[in-house]
Formats: C-alpha cells, sequence, structure tokens
C-alpha cells in the first residue's frame, strides 16, 4: 500500500463518516456542516483521480455556495425535533427496504467495473491541464448537452424567481435615482441663520 | 540559493529512502516562511491602520507602548491570550469553539498558490486561480457558523448578513477573475504574472502589436491587465473589501446596529483569530489584487530589476486603500450593499467578459 492509497482511504473514511453523520445528526444544522464536509473529503478524492478542476469546482460551487445557502435557511428553521421524529419505527421497514434497494443496485452497477478500473488509469505529467482538456471537450464534442444543461438551469432560474416573485399593493418602497438626486435643500430648511440675525423664510 | 542549498543538504542526510518524510518537512518549512512572516504583517498591518486612520483624522494613534507604538500589537496579543475564553449558555460548544479555526484556516490555506515571485512560492497549481476562489468562499463558515453557534440574536443576524453579502459579492469577483483568466489564457497565477510581462514575442502579431512593443519597452507598466482590465479591477478591488467585511462593507459587524456581529459573544482567543483571519485576508486580497492587475513583481520601470520589493509595494499601496476607505467612508445601508453587487458589478463584470472577448478577437488587443 503506497502514500496515495492511505490518502484515499483516509478521505473515503471521512466521506463516509460524514455521509452517516448528515442523515443520523438530529439537528439540521450539524445535518447540513456533515455534508460540507463529505464534500470537501470527496474532493479530495477527485484530487487524487488528478479530476482538479472538478474537485475545486466541487468545492468552490457546492460548499462555496450552495451549501452556504442552505444553511443559512436551514438556521432559521425553528423545528421541534421531538414532532420529527414521531413515527419513525412505523416507517422504518419501507426505509430499510429502500435502502437495500440502492444497496444492491450500487453493487450492480459499480461491481461489473471494479476491475477494469485500475487499468484505466493515467498518470500524467506535471504540466497536464485538466481544465484546459475539460474545456476542450465541453465546447467540442459535448457541446449539445452542455448548452441543454445551462437552458435548463436558466428555465429552473427563471421558474424559481417567478414562483416567488409577487407584487403586493401598499408597500412602500424606496426608489433609489430619487435617493441619489436628493440635494441638501430638499431635507434642510433654515429658519434662522444664527450668523447674520435675520430670519430666512426660504 | 541558499534554499536550494538547504533542500540538497536535508535530501542527502535522509537519502533517497527516507526522501518522502524530508518532502514533507521541507513543505512544513516553507509554511512556516510563509505564515510567519504573515503573521507578523498581520500584527503591524493592525498598527498601521490604528496609525494611518489616526492621522487621517487628525488624531495621533497609539504612540505609549514602545517607541512610536511599535510594541502595540505584541502588547494587544498578550492581552487577548490572557483573557478568558467564555463559552455562552445555550450555545453549541463544539461549533462554537470551530468557528474561529474555521474563519482562519481558509484565509491561510490560500497562501499555498500565491507566488512571491518567478520562483517563490509553496505550490505552482495549474488550477491555481480557482483554488484562490475555492478557499476563500470557504471564510463565510467561519462567520456563519459563529452566528449561529452562539445562541445570540445580534450574532445571527450579523452571520445571515454576511452569508448573503458574501455569496453576491463572489459572483461579481468570479466574473472579474474570469477575464483575467481570459487575458491570461491561464489559471496558474505565475503565468498570470508573466502575462503581463514585455516580451519581444508580442511584436509577431501585427504592426500595432509592433507599435505597442516599443511603447511597453519604455512604460513596462502598460502591459499591466489594470489597463485593459480597469472596469474589472474596481469590481475585483470593492469585491474584495466587501469579501474580508472591511468597511464600508462592515455590516456583519455593524457596531451601531448589532454591536458587533457574528463575533459580540466571543473573548480572547477566539475573538484574536477572527480578527487574525479579517487581516489575514485583507493581505490575500492585495496580495491578488498586485498579481492579478498590477503585475505581480514585475518592474513598472525598464530600467529597474523585476523583484518582490515591487509586489510588497504594490501590496502595502492596496493595503493603504483599505485602511484609507475606513477612515472616509460611511457603513454602506444593508439594501443598497446588495443593489451595489446585484445591479451593478455583476451586470458590468458580465458584459466587460463579452467584451474582452470579442477585444481578443481582434489585432487590438496587445495584452
Amino acid at each position: 500500500m503506497n502514500f496515495t492509497d492511505i490518502v484515499f482511504y483516509v478521505f473515503a473514511a471521512i466521506t463516509v463518516f460524514a455521509a452517516m453523520g448528515v442523515i443520523t445528526a438530529r439537528n439540521p444544522v450539524n445535518a447540513a456542516l456533515f455534508l460540507v464536509l463529505a464534500f470537501c473529503s470527496a474532493s479530495g478524492i477527485w484530487m487524487l483521480l488528478e479530476a482538479e478542476f472538478l474537485s475545486i469546482v466541487l468545492v468552490l460551487v457546492y460548499v462555496g455556495a450552495v451549501m452556504v445557502l442552505f444553511l443559512f435557511v436551514v438556521m432559521m428553521l425553528d423545528i421541534n425535533l421531538v414532532r420529527l421524529r414521531e413515527g419513525f419505527w412505523r416507517w422504518f421497514p419501507f426505509g430499510a427496504g429502500l435502502a437495500g434497494l440502492m444497496v444492491f443496485e450500487m453493487i450492480y452497477v459499480l461491481g461489473a467495473r471494479q476491475t477494469q478500473a485500475t487499468a484505466n488509469a493515467v498518470v500524467h505529467p506535471a504540466n497536464y491541464s485538466n481544465t484546459k482538456e475539460l474545456g476542450r471537450l465541453i465546447y467540442t464534442d459535448y457541446v449539445y448537452p452542455f448548452e441543454l444543461a445551462a437552458v435548463l438551469l436558466l428555465v429552473a432560474m427563471v421558474a424559481a424567481i417567478a414562483l416567488t416573485l409577487r407584487r403586493r399593493v401598499g408597500v412602500k418602497t424606496q426608489d433609489v435615482s430619487t435617493q441619489v438626486q436628493v440635494q441638501a435643500a430638499d431635507r434642510v430648511r433654515i429658519v434662522k441663520d444664527m450668523r447674520d440675525g435675520h430670519t430666512n423664510t426660504k | 540559493m541558499m534554499m536550494d542549498y538547504i533542500n540538497q543538504l536535508g535530501g542527502n542526510f535522509f537519502g533517497s529512502y527516507w526522501a518522502p518524510i524530508w518532502l514533507t518537512t521541507w513543505t512544513l518549512l516553507k509554511i512556516v516562511l510563509i505564515v510567519a512572516p504573515l503573521m507578523g504583517a498581520v500584527a503591524y498591518l493592525t498598527l498601521a491602520e490604528r496609525k494611518v486612520i489616526g492621522w487621517m483624522q487628525i488624531r495621533i494613534g497609539p504612540n505609549r507602548v514602545g517607541y512610536f507604538g511599535l510594541l502595540q500589537p505584541l502588547a494587544d496579543g498578550i492581552k487577548l491570550l490572557m483573557k478568558e475564553i467564555i463559552v455562552p449558555t445555550g450555545s453549541n460548544k463544539f461549533l462554537f469553539i470551530l468557528a474561529p479555526i474555521m474563519a482562519l484556516m481558509p484565509a491561510l490555506a490560500a497562501w499555498a498558490v500565491i507566488p512571491f515571485n518567478a520562483e517563490m512560492m509553496l505550490s505552482n497549481a495549474n488550477a491555481g486561480l480557482l483554488y484562490i476562489l475555492a478557499m476563500t468562499s470557504l471564510g463565510v463558515y467561519g462567520v456563519i457558523i459563529a452566528g449561529w453557534a452562539s445562541n445570540s440574536k445580534y450574532a445571527f443576524l450579523g452571520a445571515l448578513r454576511s452569508a448573503a453579502q458574501i455569496v453576491s459579492y463572489e459572483i461579481a469577483m468570479g466574473f472579474a477573475l474570469v477575464c483575467v483568466l481570459m487575458a491570461a489564457q491561464s489559471l496558474n497565477l505565475g503565468d498570470i504574472v508573466r502575462g503581463q510581462q514585455v516580451h519581444a514575442a508580442m511584436t509577431d502579431s501585427g504592426s500595432i502589436a509592433h507599435g505597442w512593443y516599443w511603447l511597453v519597452s519604455v512604460f513596462p507598466f502598460l502591459n499591466w491587465y489594470i489597463i485593459p482590465l480597469f472596469p474589472m479591477f474596481m469590481v475585483y478591488l470593492i469585491s474584495g473589501v466587501a469579501e474580508a467585511n472591511r468597511a464600508p462593507f462592515d455590516v456583519a459587524e455593524g457596531e451601531s446596529e448589532i454591536v458587533a456581529g457574528f463575533h459580540v459573544e466571543y473573548s480572547g482567543m477566539t475573538f484574536a483569530l477572527f480578527f487574525l483571519a479579517e487581516y489575514a485576508n485583507m493581505i490575500l486580497i492585495a496580495f491578488l489584487t498586485s498579481i492579478m492587475f498590477m503585475g505581480g513583481w514585475l518592474s513598472p520601470l525598464p530600467f529597474l530589476p523585476d523583484s518582490v520589493v515591487w509586489l510588497l509595494a504594490k501590496v502595502s499601496f492596496v493595503l493603504f486603500l483599505f485602511l484609507w476607505f475606513r477612515a472616509t467612508f460611511p457603513r454602506y445601508r444593508y439594501d443598497q450593499l446588495m443593489r451595489l453587487g446585484w445591479k451593478v458589478f455583476i451586470p458590468l463584470a458580465i458584459v466587460w467578459v463579452v467584451v474582452v472577448g470579442a477585444w481578443m478577437q481582434t489585432s487590438l488587443w496587445v495584452w
């Protein structure tokens, strides 16, 4: 077992531990933080595969942006933990069955290719740019799926805004342009100028 | 040089079998060589801040501890070390202690890919720019966790404000950096600096480039990315101030509204770590601005050699701007801050990405 293997097992163990934490943590904030840990260690595993772009983007997008917003929402929830745990045993057989099915599927999918995985591993020279290679593939061979995904995301974004946008009547909002154009004379009326003693009724 | 000599000496001493151990030791030594001066710089940046703001407001600033107040940071450090760390009741103790560590860790980790000159750097990573973006985006966790774990309304409000602010300004910052990497055609920070260097191969592409070569031979600073990407330089610098939670974007602290925001419950060393993180982030952003827009270690004048001294001079200038902003501007109102980020910077940055992309297709692009 060489050094890379040891690093892989460390990251893999942390990922499994964090993933367990996500589903077992009682507090949703702790669960979200476990998910952050799982993302970080998964990104470490990708880094071992020399997929530096994907690994860094995983941290940048999921940990740096998505999970921040997630935490943002989860922190504001006022959850009654007792009610959340109600009916655990009633739903347990269903959950266990589902979990068993997923384990079976994953073994079926991953097991077949497991033996060939090491044969494909190519060690690249130090100046190999994973980012450039990925960019070349995305914008040439896979340009249609890529554009399709982009359009899909755009539609999702527009839909999210459309769902939450509502025009309420009787709301006082600030008009920024008028705020910016305000002059001192609009706000302050000099009633009496103490310097020369006469009253200024402007 | 001396560094190479020590490396060779250590390599010989440990032999080939123990080479990984020497490599680890050597890397750790280099990390210390970066972090120790950084911590010193943080300490004296706090003194510089108090002095500079003092002078700007016609005050003297700290001048009691040591000559010219030079021992003031030391006194502050000892004071913070001696203070008791109070963990509030009803707080999440583990996360409460973890938060300051989460704030400082990315602020230090990002230094791994910063090039000080053509050879001096810890890691010559290909995706250095992405790594920097990823690390700086982690800094917000310290603030959020601190705000939530403190079990305090003020801290929580500060955390929410900070989360929204940092996520918003990160987008503009990212697009500004996209312009830089388009111009440099590389994510490697060393290559980005080398892209701003004047070199003879520039004359190959047409007569405009030829004329430009003679101009920048006399004024090398015209070849820095600050010239074609000036709007992005402004966006990056201002977003950087917002990322570091510095005035006038310090709504996460907002002393007048939410007392001290996310770190209101922290005392002693836990507070000091937040303080260190803020100043380490400031220095980091100053370094990144200098490297990506102001030519890094390159000399602005043709008759002076390139050196790390230039980088430090540029960094000092940007840091002075940070202090100047704090002494000059009142704090943004929260909605104004969001409007600046979403309605001004992000559209501007996206438009400039397109402009640079089109510009680069013409012969007028000489950088």
